[in-house]
């Protein structure tokens, strides 16, 4: 009788301790549940709808955006076209970021400064870094002088031949806007890199000095492998950032040249305020989502297989 | 859903509210707000969202979470209204119309209220009436600078686009610009090309087109496709003409970069600011087929619907009559610059709204037509005109392209119709 007392006693405080340790964790569930977990499977639903976003009746089509989705040219030519911009970043922006933590790294005259002024383009608004940019590349004329700043500045050194229509030519339009992205990125990366390296212990620079490594071999033996960690969250959240850029798109050439420079969420909200169609958009959502996350994943074990090589 | 959280008129049930985006007649709204409240002792609330893009998806968002104000106004397309219609989001107006022997509707521009009509029989399937009301009245065309073409030594704008042409040539050898628009969007384009394509091929056949009776391989539409080649060719466009916002276009007649530029007449106000010195004056597009009249696009500008659901419904209407009577219409006029929805407020225009003004009768509009294009389909053809422009295609490829648009979306209408 004694121990069943006690028994349901110790049970009860056990309920009483995880109850309240549920409890604790319950506001934080809660707000998880309404503003993750709710809108994506709203996403999702309403993917597998055709909605008009304003009517109160949505009609179920099951995967119908789905197959609709693999069918739509201009779709897969946006989601090139954010392909491409990304390589771009993946290369030269974060390249550029590498090379400049680097030299910050090293004992250099006003090296807080340099660190301050790469970090100036990202934080500087997507929409007044494209319209800057759209002003430096424009290609109009007046009174025979060009008003854009580049074309005035290769006229002025006489480089008449280099003077271009940037933002309106298919074959300059999207290389523009990506190393405008790239300028505008690379200080993020800068950062990331530059904190990653002053955690690398100079104690092995010095070691390997002692044993007679030269620049190159210290570079390639201890700064890329223990930067490894570092080079994949700022490739991830390069393609990440990347392959989602349209406020750039947006500021630097309005609804777009041709389709040359669609990207997916230039796609999505044609689908969403344009057509009208919400269930299409979130459908298109949902496929760039998952495509974004088997990417990320790709490269997290692409380079986890390198780094055990 | 967010968008609309906080936003209810729940707690604002004294007064009117009203939600719009223009930026330009918030402080003239709010002037006519005060006068009303002396006059009737009824608050009314302008508030103010911009940009359109932003004020566009508010509405949409207040629509699902059931918190749209007394008063508000719908972008988009025809379309777009009638879906909010349809979503029991917009007051029918034509009993109020049409009460006192029809006197509300009869001061008003006929083609002002058109755009916020639905006739019977109407393909959105939306109950005969009147769904809003016009602040002003807008209409979209040429305009030249009248000190170079002096300077160019042509005395008169050109009537057919064989002189235009011509005119232009005559301006570019002297180093002017012939041409500029805004058409980095979509819009503008599909503007000026339906209104050449109404002056080659007329109403019924455009109208037939949009029904997939007709191809856009068609060769008047490739005479349409082909005036923008000629225009190419000629050198006529700015450089950059086709990823140019109409900001930047209107900039740049303003500034006298361009002799002629494609714009609606908002741009009265635009201008003004930008270089009150301008001296410019309107023109129809000029005629390329000479035996069938110009149609520019023309109607509504900016219109206000009244929630059907609003505590205050009459006293939103009520607010809406007083707000186009008139004295108040000709207020608005006089501050924006814009041409008023009431027909007897035209008096008190400046000359160049006058102008604009005097070609309401050659004006039609997308919302007053009987079938409208599939919006993917438009947007093939305005980047089909691009593609022209910056001579990725030739007229007859581009038409192609458009075409296999046409056919793709209108099977995937008969997939939806067999839902």
């Amino acid at each position: 009788m004694i121990k069943n007392k006690v028994i349901s006693r110790f049970s009860f405080l056990e309920f009483k301790g995880v109850f309240e340790n549920y409890l604790f964790i319950l506001p934080a569930v809660v707000i998880f549940a309404l503003f993750y977990i709710y809108p994506f499977y709203e996403i999702f639903n309403l993917s597998l709808h055709e909605w008009n976003g304003i009517s109160s009746v949505r009609q179920f089509i099951g995967i119908d955006n789905f197959k609709e989705i693999m069918q739509d040219k201009v779709w897969w030519s946006s989601m090139w076209n954010a392909g491409y911009i990304t390589i771009i970043a993946l290369t030269f922006q974060n390249m550029l970021a590498f090379s400049l933590a680097l030299s910050c790294d090293r004992d250099i005259r006003m090296r807080k400064f340099y660190r301050v002024i790469f970090y100036l383009p990202p934080i500087l608004s997507e929409v007044v870094v494209g319209l800057v940019w759209q002003w430096i590349l424009n290609s109009g004329v007046q009174g025979g002088e060009p008003i854009g700043l580049l074309n005035y500045f290769l006229t002025k050194v006489h480089l008449y031949h280099l003077v271009h229509n940037w933002l309106s030519d298919p074959k300059t339009v999207l290389t523009c806007i990506a190393l405008v992205h790239s300028w505008k990125g690379f200080g993020w990366g800068f950062i990331i890199l530059l904190a990653g390296l002053q955690t690398i212990d100079r104690q092995l620079y010095e070691a390997a000095q002692v044993d007679g490594a030269g620049v190159f071999s210290i570079f390639k033996n201890i700064t890329i492998p223990m930067m490894m960690p570092v080079f994949i969250l700022v490739m991830i959240l390069t393609i990440l950032g990347s392959m989602q850029v349209f406020i750039l798109v947006l500021s630097m050439v309005g609804q777009g040249l041709v389709y040359h420079t669609e990207v997916p969420v230039t796609r999505i909200l044609v689908s969403m305020m344009g057509t009208g169609r919400f269930g299409y958009a979130c459908a298109q959502g949902v496929v760039f989502g998952l495509i974004l996350i088997i990417g990320s994943f790709m490269i997290k074990k692409i380079s986890a297989k390198v780094k055990q090589e | 859903m967010l968008f609309g959280f906080g936003c209810s008129q729940e707690n604002q049930t004294k007064g009117v509210t009203v939600w719009h985006w223009m930026t330009d007649r918030q402080e003239s709204f709010l002037k006519l707000a005060q006068q009303y409240q002396e006059q009737t002792g009824i608050e009314v609330r302008f508030e103010l969202y911009a940009p359109s893009e932003l004020y566009s998806r508010k509405t949409i968002a207040a629509a699902q979470a059931s918190v749209l104000p007394d008063i508000y106004g719908i972008l988009g397309e025809k379309k777009r209204l009638a879906s909010f219609i349809e979503g029991g989001f917009v007051a029918n107006l034509s009993p109020d119309f049409e009460a006192n022997e029809g006197i509300w509707e009869k001061n008003l521009f006929v083609k002002a209220i058109n755009v916020n009509r639905f006739e019977e029989g109407n393909v959105y399937g939306i109950k005969p009436g009147i769904y809003g009301v016009p602040l002003d009245v807008t209409n979209i065309q040429m305009l030249y600078n009248k000190n170079i073409l002096k300077k160019a030594g042509i005395d008169q704008p050109p009537l057919t686009f064989d002189q235009f042409i011509k005119d232009a040539v005559i301006l570019r050898r002297m180093g002017i610009d012939g041409f500029v628009s805004g058409w980095g969007e979509a819009w503008i384009i599909e503007c000026f090309a339906s209104n050449y394509a109404f002056n080659i091929m007329g109403e019924e056949k455009i109208m037939a087109t949009y029904r997939g009776e007709v191809s856009y391989t068609d060769p008047d539409w490739i005479t349409v496709f082909n005036i923008f080649k000629i225009l190419k060719d000629k050198n006529i466009f700015v450089e950059g003409i086709v990823t140019k916002g109409n900001k930047y276009a209107e900039q740049d007649f303003a500034l006298e970069r361009a002799a002629f530029a494609f714009n609606g007449s908002w741009c009265v106000n635009v201008y003004d600011k930008m270089n009150p010195d301008l001296n410019y004056g309107t023109m129809l597009p000029p005629r390329y087929n000479l035996e069938s009249p110009m149609k520019i696009w023309g109607g509504a500008g900016s219109s206000l619907v009244v929630n059907p659901t609003s505590k205050n419904k009459q006293a939103a209407i009520n607010f809406l009559k007083w707000l186009t009577a008139k004295e108040q219409q000709a207020f608005l006029s006089k501050q924006t610059k814009n041409l008023p929805a009431n027909r007897h407020a035209l008096s008190f225009l400046p000359k160049i709204l006058s102008q604009f003004a005097s070609s309401m009768e050659d004006a039609t509009h997308p919302s007053i037509w009987k079938h409208n294009e599939n919006l993917l389909v438009s947007e093939a053809f305005a980047k089909g005109i691009q593609s022209i422009i910056i001579g990725e295609k030739t007229p007859e490829e581009a038409a192609r392209d458009i075409q296999a648009v046409k056919v793709y979306e209108m099977e995937k209408d008969k997939k939806r119709l067999n839902r």
